[in-house]
C-alpha cells in the first residue's frame, strides 16, 4: 500500500489536534508515515501510533527553532526522498503552507492549500476547498508530481486506529540556505486556558458592538459557560479590545466549529470568510438588517448587554 | 548605493462584488470589478516607509495580470511608488501559484532588487505562498508575515506573530519580505500623488522578455486543476426573534434543543 507523508505540528512533543485529523485523511489514501521535527520529536510517536502512523520519522536539531522555515523544508524533502510517498499532507497553518509550497517547488509537484476534505479519487487525491469567502466549494487535484496538500483544522474527525508507529531517525543535511533567516527572539503566547480558536467545537465572538476591552468579559463568561474559544472581529481587534491572535476572518483565523455565536458583529464579507462554514451559527445584534442574520440558524435582534448575560446565566443554571 | 525595492502587487476581483468562476473554472476577472488587493496596499506602505528612511531608494511595483491590472499599478504609483512593471501575456491565463512565482521571480531578477516586499496573501486566491516561493526561487532569505519591519545597514528585521509565539527575525539583504495587515494603515493617495502617477513610467513585459516558454505557465503549465466549482447552497433561513426581555432564555432553549447545553 502506498505511503502518505504527514507533517507533524507539535509543541515540545505534544501533537496538536489538526495533525491527528490529517492522519484520518491520510488513511483514506494510504499508510501514514509521520515526520516530526525539533525538540520533543520522539515524544510524538505514541499519539501518532494510536491514530494510524505506521512509521514516525524524527529529527531533533537546534536549527528548527533558530531559523525560519527552510530547515523544516530540508527535512521534509529528506523524508520525501526516503519514502517516495503518494502524497504529502501538511497542516494549514501559516508556516505549514510556506513549508509545503517550498517543498512542492523543490520536488516539481503541484500544491493545494486549505483543503477542507480529501478523498482518494481515481486519478489521485481530490481536495475540497472553500473559496471566495466560502461562497463556493471546489474540487481540485494536483496533476503534476506528488500531490502536496495543506489541510485546515476541523476537516476530519480524530479517529483511533492503532498502528506500529515505529520510530526511525531521519537523516537530514541542511542546505546552505537553511540559516538565512535567524530567529533572534521568541515570546511564547500566554495560554488563556481556553480551547484553541481553530480547534474549538464552539466559538463565541465579539465585535464592535461589544464597545470596549473591559466589556469583553461578557463574551468571555459566555464562552467559559460553554467551554468555548473566544473570537473577535477585526473592528474589535483594531480598536485594541482583543488580541489579533483571536481575530476571525480573512486576515485572522478561519474557524469551522459546531457552533459559532457572533455578538455585535455585522457580518462583513471578510468576517464571513472565516466563519461561514461553521455548522450552526447564532447571532445577537441590535440591527435587524445586519447581514450576519442571513447566515444564522438562530438570531436574536436585541442589545447584547441584555441578551448575552441572560444567556450565560441560563446556560449556567441549566448545567447546574 | 541605492536600495532597490520591488513590491509585488496583485489585481484582484472586488471581494464585495459577485466573485465567481469563468467557464474554464478559472477566476472570472472580466465580469467583476477589480482593484489593487487591499492586502498588497500594506506592502506598498511598508516599502514607501523603508524608502523614506533610506538615504537613497527606489520603489518599483510589479504585477502579473491582465490589461486591467494596470489600475493596481496606478494606485500604487499614486501612493508614492517610483515606477511600475506590468507583466502581461495572453499565455498567462490560468497560471497557478507556482507559475506566478516563476514569472514574478524572473521579472524581479530582470528589474534588479535588494528587497522584495509582498502582501500576506492575495484576497482572491488567499494561498499565502507566493512570498515563500519567491524566496525559494531567488535563493534568498524569506522574512515573511511581519507585523513590524525595518531595514538598516543591509539587514532586514521584523516581528512575526505566530500562533504559538511572537518571533523576532533577522536576515541579510537581498531578501523577500511579506507584511500583514497589522503592519500599519496604508496611506491614501493624495491629489498630488494621483497627478504625479500619470507621469511615472510603466514598463510592459511579456513572456519572451522574461525568457519563459508558454508551456511553463497558463492552464497548460499549471500543476493543479479545478474539476468542479459549485456555489455553496444558501443557508436555510433561520429563526429570528426580537428580544422582548426573554431573548437570552429563548436562545438558551435553542442551544439546548441542538444539544449544545
Ligand atoms: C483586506 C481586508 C481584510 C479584512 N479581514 C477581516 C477579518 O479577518 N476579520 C474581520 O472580522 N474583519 C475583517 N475585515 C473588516 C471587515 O470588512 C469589517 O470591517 C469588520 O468585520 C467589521 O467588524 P464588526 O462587525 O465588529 O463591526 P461593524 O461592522 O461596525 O458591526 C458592529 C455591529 O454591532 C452591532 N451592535 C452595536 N452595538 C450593539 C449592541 N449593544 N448589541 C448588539 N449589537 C450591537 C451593530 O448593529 C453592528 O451590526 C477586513 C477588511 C479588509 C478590507
Ligand atoms: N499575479 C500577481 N502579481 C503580483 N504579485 C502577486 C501576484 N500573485 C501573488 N502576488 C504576491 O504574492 C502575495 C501572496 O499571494 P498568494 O500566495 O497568491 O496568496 C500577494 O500579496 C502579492 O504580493
Amino acid at each position: 500500500m502506498a505511503e502518505v507523508l504527514v507533517y507533524v505540528d507539535h509543541v515540545d512533543g505534544a501533537v496538536r489536534k489538526p495533525t491527528l485529523e490529517l492522519l484520518t485523511l491520510a488513511r483514506r489514501i494510504g499508510e501514514p508515515v509521520a515526520v516530526a521535527l525539533g525538540a520533543g520529536a520522539e515524544s510524538t510517536a505514541s499519539a501518532l501510533a494510536e491514530h494510524g502512523a505506521v512509521k514516525v520519522l524524527t529529527h531533533e536539531a537546534s536549527e528548527y527553532a533558530d531559523y525560519l522555515v527552510v530547515p523544516k523544508v530540508d527535512a521534509l524533502q529528506a523524508a520525501y526522498e526516503q519514502v517516495s510517498p503518494a502524497a504529502v499532507l501538511v497542516p494549514s497553518s501559516a508556516e505549514g503552507k510556506e513549508i509545503a509550497a517550498r517543498l512542492a517547488l523543490r520536488i516539481g509537484s503541484g500544491i493545494i492549500t486549505d483543503a477542507i476534505d480529501l478523498d482518494a479519487g481515481s486519478e489521485g487525491p481530490v481536495a475540497t476547498q472553500s473559496v471566495f469567502a466560502a461562497s463556493f466549494t471546489t474540487k481540485s487535484r494536483v496533476t503534476k508530481g506528488t500531490p502536496v496538500i495543506t489541510v485546515k483544522p476541523n476537516s476530519a474527525a480524530v479517529e483511533a486506529a492503532p498502528a506500529a508507529g515505529t520510530v526511525e531517525a531521519l537523516s537530514v543535511s541542511f542546505s546552505d540556505k537553511a540559516t538565512g533567516t535567524k530567529v533572534t527572539g521568541r515570546t511564547p503566547r500566554e495560554s488563556t486556558g481556553r480551547p484553541e480558536l481553530t480547534e474549538a467545537a464552539i466559538v463565541v465572538s465579539g465585535g464592535r458592538g461589544v464597545n470596549g476591552a473591559e466589556n469583553f468579559a461578557i463574551i468571555e463568561s459566555l464562552a467559559d459557560s460553554l467551554g468555548a474559544a473566544v473570537g473577535a472581529s477585526r473592528a474589535a481587534v483594531d480598536a485594541g479590545w482583543y488580541p489579533h491572535t483571536n481575530q476571525v476572518g480573512q486576515t485572522g483565523k478561519s474557524v469551522s466549529p459546531q457552533l459559532y455565536i457572533a455578538s455585535g458583529i455585522s457580518g462583513a464579507i471578510q468576517h464571513r470568510a472565516g466563519m461561514q462554514t461553521s455548522k450552526t451559527i447564532v447571532a445577537i445584534n441590535k440591527d435587524a438588517e445586519a447581514p450576519i442574520f442571513d447566515l444564522v440558524d438562530y438570531g436574536v435582534v436585541g442589545d447584547l448587554f441584555e441578551v448575552v448575560p441572560q444567556l450565560t446565566g441560563e446556560i449556567k443554571s441549566r448545567k447546574g | 548605493m541605492s536600495l532597490r525595492i520591488v513590491v509585488t502587487v496583485k489585481y484582484v476581483p472586488d471581494a464585495t462584488g459577485d466573485r465567481h468562476f469563468a467557464d474554464d473554472l478559472t477566476v472570472d476577472r472580466d465580469d467583476v470589478d477589480g482593484l489593487l488587493s487591499e492586502l498588497d496596499e500594506y506592502a506598498v506602505e511598508q516599502a514607501l516607509q523603508i524608502a523614506e528612511d533610506a538615504d537613497d531608494a527606489e520603489v518599483t511595483v510589479l504585477t502579473v495580470g491582465p490589461e486591467d491590472a494596470k489600475d493596481a499599478l496606478r494606485k500604487a504609483l499614486s501612493m508614492g511608488a517610483d515606477k511600475a512593471i506590468h507583466v502581461e501575456d495572453d499565455d498567462l491565463h490560468g497560471t497557478d501559484a507556482l507559475g506566478t512565482s516563476l514569472v514574478l521571480a524572473k521579472a524581479i531578477e530582470k528589474a534588479g532588487y535588494d528587497l522584495v516586499i509582498s502582501g500576506m496573501a492575495s484576497t482572491d486566491g488567499t494561498m499565502g505562498v507566493v512570498p515563500a516561493l519567491l524566496a525559494e526561487r531567488l535563493g534568498v532569505p524569506q522574512v515573511t508575515l511581519l507585523s513590524e519591519v525595518s531595514v538598516e545597514d543591509g539587514t532586514v528585521k521584523g516581528r512575526r506573530d505566530g500562533d504559538a509565539a511572537s518571533e523576532q527575525l533577522e536576515a541579510q539583504l537581498p531578501a523577500v519580505v511579506s507584511v500583514t495587515d497589522q503592519s500599519g494603515e496604508a496611506r491614501y493617495p493624495s491629489f498630488k500623488g494621483i497627478m504625479a502617477a500619470k507621469k511615472k513610467p510603466v514598463e510592459s513585459w511579456d513572456l519572451s522578455d522574461l525568457e519563459i516558454e508558454a508551456e511553463e505557465v497558463g492552464l497548460e503549465g499549471a500543476y493543479t486543476t479545478v474539476d468542479a466549482a459549485a456555489e455553496r447552497p444558501a443557508r436555510t433561513a433561520g429563526t429570528i426573534v426580537k428580544d422582548e426581555g426573554e431573548g437570552g432564555k429563548q436562545l438558551a432553549e435553542f442551544l439546548a434543543s441542538q444539544k449544545f447545553i
